[in-house]
């Protein structure tokens, strides 16, 4: 019973490697492009609830520090990858990833 | 939780900031710079001119002036070890700025830009971006320093790959792109996340340290950690199995962005790799001993023979020369790998010297393929049928770029190739099956490298109107600079030889 009433390491780590198969789930079988970036930011804050519980659990400030980071770089990737998304489909008409093949052998 | 710095702490901090600071005038610089190209394009919007690519040459040149002066430093950390400065972070330096001048000189040659966008104002300050970002992850020491420096790389190279915003190849490869980068790099974070936990550190030294303190008991977490991290170092250097987008996005691309991509960005990504798996990883006395329990060398033997035999094989039936370029810089990571796995001085010398090789003859061949597009406004290896009595000079450089890309005598390229086989035997016979794939790989290249030159000079063109095509004076004459360079140093090495030698000293580890 001691596990399931106090919180502790184990469970935060649980959650970030559900996200993290979440995220990778999304990635892999969705086509739309919005939603594979949806993804990536599932894997982005898997890493993040990582560094935050190991640097709760440790002791350091790094972790805490490295997930503010990683939080101001989705913001950006977020930015770039809209533009890109956008553009995308300015000319296609479509964001369907799989539509995507003109680039071919 | 945590308490407060004291005054005296906080004074401290900042003298060592202040310490610091002096160490790094070469990116403040290429940082300035890529703030005055910003201002010089909203000064002169509208006018067709070079002013723009001129500025961005002499601010160029002008970084190595400072990166000179950091020869005379001492090796150290700067900035509380997340930032280093030895001799591999400045061959890097250098590296990194000289391709980046050749990336400006490519695109100024390139007539494509002037028909697919109406301003350059932002690609020259991207490309300044781009090499600030790549000089930092050479000397990156830090996890947190290593995923910004290679976030700031991949950010500029997706924006890069889309400049032609309304050709759809150009945005397609760049979606692509993304989408692998994005994936790979949060994999990467994820790794980094692991190995704080076991660690709890984020520097390399550090966690070196820590590692070798522990011996094997995480060697399960610490392996799988690794593999996410190799997928980001992996996709940076394009190596199998994380070479998915470099096909697609070599071809999509612009070509100055594609040469750009395939020399730079891959040695940044090598850069990273050496510096990680050198400093972060405890050694064994001898190859192949496993002192954490995690197994680092057999996965890049995996990732080494994969990536030289795919790449090369696939390359056979490509008929996009792009494309084909972009097979064979997945084989050139195969061989750079060869040189990162055996981790001696003298591995690492070659690997360096390698990188110097690869330099000159692959950004010698896109700048051909360049100066063909602007004549045939083709890429195919079916219309170079017949170029060679069109375009004789263009056609020799190819020839002695793609003899390099081989690794036959008397370029460039042979030596490279022969470097590093040598550092692999150098070791014992535990490398030599390692040394035979990478020959009997080569041999397989020959083919689909000489088909270029077997198309300009043995083949007649479908339709042979007789037109002489010249290119302007100047982009012949680099051109003829890049070619007799290549000859040249393969002839008489010991100069970059010896330059690769003196790089190979890393801060925080002894090579033997």
């Amino acid at each position: 019973m001691q596990q399931l009433t106090t919180i502790g390491l184990n469970h935060y780590l649980t959650i970030s490697a559900l996200l993290l198969g979440f995220g990778l789930f999304a990635v892999m079988t969705r086509k739309n492009a919005i939603v594979v970036l949806m993804g990536v930011e599932l894997i982005l804050n898997a890493a993040n609830i990582n560094f935050l519980a190991f640097s709760k659990y440790n002791g350091g400030m790094q972790g805490v520090m490295f997930a503010l980071f990683v939080i101001v770089i989705a913001a950006a990737e977020a930015a770039i990858a809209l533009a890109v998304v956008i553009n995308i489909f300015k000319i296609f008409k479509s964001v369907d990833v799989s539509e995507r093949d003109s680039l071919k052998e | 939780m945590f308490e407060l710095p004291s005054g005296a702490e906080i004074q401290g901090i900042i003298a060592s900031v202040k310490a610091s600071v002096g160490f790094f005038i070469p990116e403040i610089y290429l940082s300035l710079l890529f703030m005055l190209l910003i201002v010089v394009d909203l000064v002169s919007r509208g006018k067709k001119n070079n002013l723009l690519s001129i500025t961005t040459l002499v601010g160029l040149a002008g970084s190595l002036f400072f990166i000179h002066q950091q020869q005379s430093m001492q090796a150290g950390e700067l900035f509380f070890g997340m930032y280093v400065l030895d001799e591999f972070a400045l061959f890097f330096k250098y590296f990194f700025v000289l391709s980046g001048m050749l990336a400006v000189v490519v695109t100024m040659a390139d007539e494509q830009f002037e028909r697919e966008v109406k301003s350059m104002g932002e690609y020259y300050a991207l490309v300044v971006s781009m090499v600030i970002g790549m000089v930092m992850m050479a000397s990156a020491a830090d996890l947190l320093m290593i995923f910004l420096s290679m976030e700031l790389v991949s950010f500029t190279a997706y924006i890069l790959t889309g400049y032609f915003k309304r050709n759809a190849r150009s945005s397609e490869a760049a979606l692509k792109y993304l989408v692998y980068g994005a994936v790979s790099s949060g994999l990467m974070l994820y790794g980094f996340s692991l190995v704080y936990g076991l660690t709890g550190q984020t520097n390399l030294i550090k966690i070196g340290a820590e590692i070798a303190a522990q011996g094997q008991a995480h060697s399960l977490v610490l392996t799988f950690a690794s593999v996410m991290i190799l997928a980001g170092f992996g996709y940076k250097i394009g190596a199998v199995p994380f070479h998915f987008w470099s096909p697609d996005v070599y071809e999509g691309a612009p070509t100055p962005v594609t040469a750009y991509l395939s020399v730079a960005s891959k040695a940044a990504g090598f850069a990273l790799l050496m510096r990680f798996l050198f400093v972060a990883i405890p050694q064994g006395s001898s190859p192949l001993s496993t002192p954490s329990g995690l197994n680092w060398i057999t996965m890049l033997m995996v990732l080494s023979v994969a990536s030289m035999i795919y790449g090369n094989v696939v390359a056979l039936w490509q008929k996009n020369v792009k494309r084909l370029l972009a097979y064979s810089s997945i084989a050139h990571a195969g061989y750079l790998l060869l040189g990162v796995l055996v981790m001696g001085k003298f591995a690492t010398q070659a690997t360096l010297f390698y990188l110097l090789s690869y330099f000159l003859m692959n950004f010698g061949a896109f700048f051909v393929v360049i100066l063909i597009a602007n004549q045939t406004g083709s890429e195919s290896l079916d219309d170079y049928r017949g170029l060679g009595k069109k375009m004789p000079l263009a056609g020799a450089a190819l020839t002695v770029f793609l003899v390099s890309l081989v690794g036959l005598p008397p370029t460039l390229g042979f030596i490279g190739k022969l470097m590093l086989f040598s550092a692999l035997l150098a070791k014992g016979s535990v490398y030599l099956w390692l040394a035979l794939v990478g020959i009997m790989t080569s041999v397989i290249s020959l083919y689909y490298y000489m088909l270029i030159p077997l198309n300009m000079f043995l083949r007649e063109s479908k339709q042979n109107d007789g037109r002489e095509m010249k290119s302007g004076l100047i982009a012949q004459s680099l051109m003829v600079v890049l070619m007799v360079l290549t000859l040249y140093f393969g002839l008489f090495f010991t100069p970059l030889s010896d330059f690769a030698r003196y790089s190979s000293a890393m801060f925080g580890v002894i090579l033997h």
